[in-house]
């Protein structure tokens, strides 16, 4: 990215998330940052690791969950509540990395996506969940005892504080030394552990930061909406996040928020439409992955920044 | 001797009750593992729209009755072959193009495909199931003295069992299976010998989805036909792949009978569990044989 440029890009990014909720709806703008950040740790993983996770709605609404139980039943406050939710994430995150990355590729979507089923039916089934109708009516306190979050503007700012902190995580994670060990990693595993590097730790080291930052997100989403629900834990929710990485582009810096943002629009303007959701959703896939595998910010990033050459589109290591 | 061990033993109709159902379930577990494996085995894709595919041929199945008054026993032929070139022409026009590109490609490709499948059949039909009826010929039961069997019930694990079997024996012991496993090793020699691989390609894909459409069929008059009948078993069956590993035929066959027993017994024992114990087992499978029970090592 020439730096002008970027500089530019970025300052106009900042104004426009300051200026936001006097310009939209801020709960919609609210759950598009927590679907953003997901969105981020999940492309931490694929796009930089090259693991396609199927499950990560187990960390996102597994969070959501614990911070609801949390803040309604023990009277947890908010910062902490949100706490406790990615310190959960992280740990079920670091169970399942440490079962999912003994296989790699297909398998490992497969065994992530199975083992999130499992959180799903713990969460229709255990005795403090709520069964079909999730964690209701969770408050949203004082933020340090200070801040009161039921003002839409202080709820705002707090998410955007968390997600601008999720997002800073990943890139630093991303722009260091063991950002080049993860990538090295995805484009050929034996080299990197003939250069010894231990390849199964970073992995999982990896996994467990993206589940905590999924977390993270699912646990402020808990906050905003007010809720944790069974569709937070289920496997649409694990594909829904695919689809926004997927749209906005694979290991792209912006690629998840911008997904994320478009396809939260989508759904907002056919929430009257049913199932038909569903079916465009699958087609966004479809097309996706037959004719524009680098996704939006892959192809028009290169454009708006004035960078001659395109960068070779990232594609998840095969397994 | 286990007198701390407090599992109530239950009454033996009760069990072999429960046995039934999970050989029913492991009927369904192996014929879809089964067209799972053998379409990993030519495409190297894992086919996310197999549980879409077995939803339409149980939709298949009730669309013959209520549309056109075909009973069962056609349907159990016509809706295979229906579902089947349905997936040809997905084959042909979709997965075609993804050669050459990592395999996640395909994956993410049937998923969009199952999304596009299960919300036009939702959007239809609703989430609520639609009632198939036993053909009559199947109506009723036989009393075994130690437990009753439903006919039907006995029917589907007799013929899906016959089923799995002939698949197994197509692909190892004919000439049509050598092929296949031929091309499955080196699709560029066997082509070089001038056999149109592409087509065994189709053919393979096609003969995968058929045996997910046949599942469907038989399973229409035991489960209600509903639009998420696939969804909700898919990633069952993918943890029962993980558990086989997807090298063997007959490993994919085998493991899917006994995790569906398994199944059916932690509903007699320990019922709270008997959602997740496929999972459980999978989990511990990973850590002592990461490469499946009947797998090749990666």
């Amino acid at each position: 990215m020439s730096r002008r440029a970027g500089l530019w890009w970025s300052i106009a990014l900042i104004a426009l998330a300051l200026a936001a909720p006097f310009l939209f709806y801020p709960v919609f703008v609210m759950r598009a940052l927590c679907l953003a950040l997901f969105a981020c740790a999940f492309d931490l993983l694929l796009g930089y690791v090259g693991l396609l996770s199927f499950g990560h709605a187990a960390f996102y609404g597994g969070a959501a969950y614990v911070t609801a139980h949390c803040v309604k039943v023990w009277g947890f406050p908010p910062e902490l509540g949100i706490v406790a939710g990615a310190a959960a994430a992280a740990l079920l995150g670091s169970v399942f990395g440490w079962l999912a990355i003994r296989r790699q590729g297909i398998y490992f979507a497969m065994i992530t996506l199975a083992l999130a089923q499992m959180v799903a039916f713990f969460a229709l089934q255990a005795p403090f969940t709520g069964g079909e109708d999730g964690i209701q009516a969770v408050p949203r306190g004082r933020l340090l005892g200070l801040i009161d979050l039921n003002h839409p503007l202080a709820m705002y700012y707090f998410v955007l504080a968390m997600f601008v902190v999720g997002f800073a995580i990943v890139r630093r994670a991303v722009n260091s030394p063991f950002g080049q060990v993860i990538t090295a990693i995805r484009e050929n595993e034996p080299r990197a552990v003939s250069l010894g590097y231990r390849a199964e730790r970073y992995k999982l080291l990896a996994f467990v930061l993206s589940a905590a930052l999924a977390g993270l997100a699912g646990a402020t989403k808990c906050l905003v909406l007010q809720f944790a629900a069974l569709s937070d834990v289920d496997w649409t929710t694990s594909g829904e996040v695919v689809l926004m990485t997927l749209v906005g582009g694979v290991g792209t810096p912006l690629g998840p928020v911008v997904g994320a943002f478009v396809i939260v629009t989508m759904e907002n303007y056919l929430a009257q439409a049913g199932s038909w959701v569903t079916v465009i959703e699958g087609l966004i896939f479809i097309v996706c992955v037959l004719t524009f595998r680098r996704g939006i910010v892959g192809v028009i990033a290169p454009c708006l920044t004035g960078r001659a050459a395109a960068p070779p589109a990232p594609e998840p290591s095969p397994p | 001797m286990f007198s701390w061990l407090h599992i109530a033993m239950p009454p033996a109709p009760a069990l072999f009750a429960q046995l039934l159902v999970g050989l029913i379930n492991g009927s369904f577990y192996a014929l879809l593992s089964l067209g799972l494996a053998i379409i990993f085995g030519l495409l190297n894709i894992i086919n996310f729209a197999h549980g879409a595919q077995y939803m339409m041929g149980a939709f298949c199945a009730w669309f013959l009755l209520d549309w056109w008054g075909i009973g069962y026993w056609p349907a159990l032929v016509i809706a295979p072959f229906a579902v089947g070139a349905v997936g040809i022409a997905i084959e042909r026009l979709l997965l075609r193009r993804l050669a050459g590109l990592d395999h996640l490609y395909g994956l993410l490709l049937t998923f969009g495909l199952a999304l596009v499948i299960e919300g036009l059949f939702r959007q239809r039909y609703g989430s609520s199931g639609l009632p198939y009826t036993i053909p009559a010929e199947l109506i009723g039961g036989k009393n075994l003295g130690f437990m009753f069997l439903p006919v039907y019930r006995g029917w589907v694990v007799v013929f899906s069992l016959t089923v799995c079997l002939a698949t197994w024996f197509v692909i190892e012991r004919t000439r049509l299976g050598a092929l296949l496993r031929a091309a499955t090793e080196n699709a560029t020699l066997v082509q070089a010998f001038g056999i149109d691989v592409p087509r065994l390609v189709t053919l393979t894909y096609g003969a995968g989805v058929a045996l997910a459409a046949l599942a469907g069929v038989l399973a229409a008059p035991i489960y209600q036909v509903s639009p998420l009948m696939g969804a909700n078993i898919i990633i069952v069956v993918f943890a029962v792949v993980v558990i086989g590993g997807m090298g063997s035929i007959l490993g994919a066959i085998v493991s899917g009978f006994a995790l569906g027993l398994i199944e059916g017994l932690t509903k007699v024992f320990y019922p709270e569990a008997s959602n997740t114990i496929i999972f459980v087992i999978m989990a511990l499978v990973l850590l002592v044989k990461p490469a499946g029970l009947f797998g090749r090592a990666a």
